[in-house]
């Protein structure tokens, strides 16, 4: 199966790790993603408001290119996820938004919610299948206690998102069963780690991940994951360093077989944040 | 000219498409809310005030900022309130006055220096949450 890939900006210069090991592993995995050409920021919010329409056009740019590529649009970055889902609705079923972002786009097809968005997690669950991946792990992580920290952006508000449970999900903990190791679940594993907040008040993050890590190391937890690289930068500044933190796509990467994943920091993620700034280096 | 109190309150509750008539007042928003400490109004408070018209004091409270835009109080309302839409109503009404941003390009270097670890992801948002 091949899917249209939109990486988005994070992944390009801070997350490399997430997008590198998650692009070996598909490939090891017999998936495809090509990822859409000229793709742009998603803006990393979702604009709740429903008087906004130029914040929504990046999402239907990426949307409408899987679209035309007759492909479904995956995704790695939770944050995306969440923004290409939602714009991804708005223009399934609000005929104002509808309207509007074709008339700015003037596509020659008009766009109307067509394109199924569909999270790398989601792919390994219904294309690959866990039963069939646990067969590929070749590196079993056995003994390992591995918490998922699911944050907010992939779960809520789930009449939209439709992901999993949004107050009981099972998807990475029977991920981390497919790897062979032990998933720990813990009560904090969806509450949110205050990403958004991060430069303007951080002690309220700190706060935040803090409870989470300690709920997560009271249920036995040694390690989690994530799919978000907002969590990942919360979770590794404000943890107390004794928490093993790593994305999803490490972790597949490793049980696999396919190599050993770097320290933090001495990986592929070379980029500087001005990057996403100014908007160069988007394109691989 | 500034609209009157009555007529934000209406821009609020038709941009947040929110049926703030609905809340039954249960408090569940608030329960869960992680911003809970840091915010002067909570949730259900929201909903209340913008039911009621009262949006001004609403709009001069900078803790409207502090709201993680976590969607817990969207899940967990029982009556489909959606809570967090009228925080962020509020929010983006605030910001849309002149002077309004609470984030400005300059600040990106200096933070930048502090942490080269911040993810672009971090920036943007902070882009969209806190300008017009
Ligand atoms: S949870 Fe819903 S119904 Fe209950 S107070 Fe909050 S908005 Fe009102
Ligand atoms: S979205 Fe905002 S108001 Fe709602 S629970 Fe999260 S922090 Fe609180």
């Amino acid at each position: 199966m091949t899917y249209s890939y939109y990486p988005g900006c994070t992944l390009k210069t801070k997350a490399k790790d997430l997008d590198f090991y998650g692009r070996e592993c598909a490939r090891a995995l017999g998936v495809e993603l090509e990822e859409i050409e000229e793709w742009q920021c998603c803006g990393a919010v979702y604009p709740v408001v429903r008087d906004e329409i130029a914040t929504k056009l990046s999402a239907v740019r990426a949307l409408m290119a899987a679209r035309d590529e007759g492909r479904e649009l995956l995704t790695l970055c939770s944050a995306c996820h969440h923004v290409l889902t939602r714009v991804n609705h708005d223009m399934l079923t609000d005929p104002d938004v509808r309207a509007k972002a074709n008339n700015y786009l003037k596509p020659q097809v008009p766009y109307a919610g067509e394109t199924k968005v569909v999270h790398y997690l989601q792919m390994l669950r219904d294309e690959v299948g866990f039963d069939v991946l646990a067969k590929a792990v070749k590196n079993p992580l056995k003994g390992r206690k591995i918490g998922a920290y699911y944050g907010c952006l992939l779960l809520r508000p789930s009449k939209v998102m439709a992901f999993d449970d949004p107050e009981d999900p099972r998807i990475i903990e029977d991920f981390i069963k497919a790897l062979g190791a032990t998933p720990v679940v813990y009560a904090m594993r969806n509450e949110c780690c205050g990403g958004y907040v991060t430069l303007k008040s951080e002690e309220q993050s700190r706060e935040n991940v803090q409870r989470i890590i300690k709920n997560a190391r009271n249920h036995g937890a040694e390690e989690l994951i994530t799919a978000c690289p907002l969590c990942m930068y919360n979770l590794r500044k404000f943890g107390d360093g004794g928490m093993r933190i790593e994305y999803i796509t490490e972790l597949l990467y490793e049980a696999l077989g396919l190599g050993s994943v770097q320290e933090p920091g001495t990986g592929a993620d070379a980029g500087t944040p001005a990057d996403a700034v100014c908007g160069a280096g988007l394109k691989s | 000219m500034r609209l009157p109190e009555a007529e934000i309150a209406a821009v609020v509750k038709q941009i947040s498409g929110s049926d703030v008539k609905k809340c039954m007042k249960c408090g569940k928003c608030s329960a869960t809310c992680p911003a809970y400490g840091e915010m002067r109004f909570h949730p259900h408070q929201f909903v209340t005030m913008v039911a009621r018209g009262r949006v001004d004091e609403l709009l001069k409270d900078e803790t409207v900022a502090r709201c993680l835009s976590c969607f817990a109080c969207v899940e967990r309302c029982p009556r489909g309130v959606e809570p967090a839409n009228v925080v962020a109503a509020i929010r983006v009404i605030a910001e849309r006055e002149q002077g309004g941003s609470n984030f400005v390009p300059d600040e990106v270097p200096g933070l930048i220096e502090a942490d080269g670890e911040i993810p672009q992801q971090a920036l943007v948002s902070a882009f969209r949450r806190y300008r017009k």
